[in-house]
């Protein structure tokens, strides 16, 4: 049984973190960031070329984190796959022991670093999970074939809580249950408020999932206000900017190095802390972009333990 | 319509490479709406592939170019001229049409062909249909998800709309955000609710033939 299926489905506070395979094929420096994570996560996902920006393979590294003793979490998106590509890779990830998934509908090939590639979007992200829930129930392949074994995933998607009109992204994570999705992670989440609005809507709509919240730990001022205008779903309080903003004023005063980067941990620290105590949802989801090396202190800061 | 743009010259002229004599070809429906196959633009070619030194053999201007009969009349009229080679300005259908009509003759485009389109005003011309073969505009307010969303997404949006903007391209309304506002002035909100089947691509290989006489019998 998938890690991460034992621990929400038994109401233990889920926590997973979230890792991107290199432009290359050396993966030493990202397993041993990786190592890092041992023991403190139910799950690393392995993003499936974000951004639409050509990356090493999400299967190859969840393989390479199963090999060193991680928990890998499968994203799977539909933006280079058909649905028969979808199915292969997932039949290979299950060859190698991974059984949790993500299903994604995917970046445009357009906004990303390889804008000549086609963009497939066979699936999007309620179809693949309703083709593996399909093939889990019946043991036949996409195309109604008799599969010589059939594996299971513990299967998960994703939602922009922050989201105008907001019954449009409810109203597909209604599908994406329906089609199979046990839980969701959030886009990156600030405040306490803005997941609580979320979760009255969840709960309104009435809506079984179990949800782990999305934090972005905040790195620098101008981090926060680039992804207030590019990356949607996205809202970065105003204050928290000027957090940062004033702790790189103290930085440059004192001559000392990464305090906006301390100051952005405090903060998800702080905002994990609250949402686990006031059990606001039922875990989180840590995107720290690169800098996993920050995952356990923001975990011991936050009183999160697995 | 079928909405085409023209060819840029250079790559025009790359094709006639060691041709003396030329016909032009139009098309009276759409190219010239799309002010690429209409008389004024087969003069403009004219005029220009003379100042190249071109002999213009002949000019046609057919109907509707991708309909064999308008196509072969024109065909008909062009080969007595004798070109070597026949410029065509309507779509890739009317194109090809010709083609199958000119004898041992090559026909080049003069055209790029984009989409099938509206016109929403002269000379402003907007994709709205790709052609699934399955169409879910019952289900979407009349507003086609295939084409009007970038990832041709049938249930619903993905996560990347910013002020009603689609991710992709935020010169364009999302698409989901747009049958979302139909639908709810439509009082149809509830046919959001509907998971829809993925398309399917069984039986729909190119090419795909229509043949109405075969389906009645
Ligand atoms: S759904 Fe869209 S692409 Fe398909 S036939 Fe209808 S309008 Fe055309
Ligand atoms: S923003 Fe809207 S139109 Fe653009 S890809 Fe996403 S759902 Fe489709």
């Amino acid at each position: 049984m998938s890690v991460l299926e034992q621990a929400l489905e038994s109401g233990t506070f889920g926590v997973t973190a979230e890792m991107a395979p290199p432009k290359g094929c050396d993966f030493t420096e990202e397993m041993k960031l990786a190592e890092t994570l041992k023991g403190l996560v139910h799950g690393v996902n392995v993003t499936d070329m974000q951004s639409a920006s050509l990356k090493a393979s999400s299967l190859g590294f969840c393989i390479a984190l199963k090999q060193h003793g991680l928990e890998p979490i499968i994203q799977m998106t539909g933006r280079d796959r058909s649905r028969m590509a979808i199915m292969g890779d997932m039949l290979s990830a299950a060859a190698f022991g991974i059984d949790t998934m993500l299903a994604l509908t995917g970046d445009h090939t357009s906004v990303g670093d390889c804008k000549a590639s086609k963009p497939v979007f066979d699936l999007d992200s309620v179809g693949i999970l309703r083709m593996l829930t399909r093939m889990e129930a019946t043991g036949l392949d996409c195309g109604g074939n008799e599969l010589a074994s059939t594996p299971h995933f513990y299967k998960g998607a994703a939602v922009t809580p922050v989201y105008e009109p907001i019954f449009l992204q409810i109203n597909k994570l209604k599908k994406k249950v329906d089609a199979g999705a046990r839980y969701v992670q959030t886009q990156g989440i600030f405040t306490v408020e803005a997941l609580e609005t979320f979760m009255d809507q969840v709960a309104k709509a009435n809506i079984k999932v179990h949800v782990m919240a999305g934090i972005i730990p905040l790195k620098a001022a101008g981090m926060a206000r680039y992804m207030n205008e590019n990356v949607p779903g996205i809202a970065v309080p105003d204050d928290q900017i000027a957090k940062l903003a004033a702790a790189a004023a103290e930085g440059k005063e004192k001559g000392v190095k990464g305090l906006p980067m301390k100051a952005g941990i405090e903060m998800a620290a702080d905002l994990c802390k609250q949402i686990k105590e006031r059990k606001l949802c039922d875990g989180i989801h840590l995107m720290t972009i690169g800098a996993e090396q920050n995952i356990p202190t923001i975990l011991e800061k936050a009183g999160i333990a697995i | 319509m079928i909405v085409s743009r023209r060819k840029p010259v250079e790559e025009v002229l790359a094709m006639l490479q060691g041709v003396k004599r030329v016909a032009i070809s139009g098309c009276h429906e759409c190219a010239l709406a799309c002010k690429v196959g209409g008389d004024d633009e087969v003069a403009e070619w004219k005029a220009l592939l003379e100042s190249k030194g071109f002999t213009v053999t002949g000019t046609a201007m057919p109907n509707e170019s991708c309909l064999n009969f308008y196509a072969r009349k024109a065909a008909k009229e062009l080969q007595k001229g004798n070109p070597e080679a026949v410029l065509s300005l309507a779509c890739g259908s009317g194109i090809q049409t010709m083609a199958g009509q000119m004898k041992n003759i090559p026909v080049y485009p003069g055209s790029n062909t984009m989409f099938i389109g509206q016109v929403e005003r002269v000379g402003h011309f907007n994709e709205m249909c790709r052609m699934c073969g399955d169409c879910v505009l019952g289900h979407t307010g009349a507003i086609c998800p295939v084409t009007k969303c970038a990832k041709s997404l049938v249930n619903g949006p993905c996560g990347g709309a910013k002020n009603g903007k689609c991710e992709v391209n935020p010169e364009n309304d999302c698409a989901w955000v747009m049958i979302y506002n139909r639908l709810e002035a439509l009082g149809q909100l509830d046919k959001l609710s509907e998971t829809l089947d993925d398309k399917d691509y069984d039986g729909k290989s190119w090419p795909r033939s229509v043949d109405l006489a075969k389906e009645a019998n």
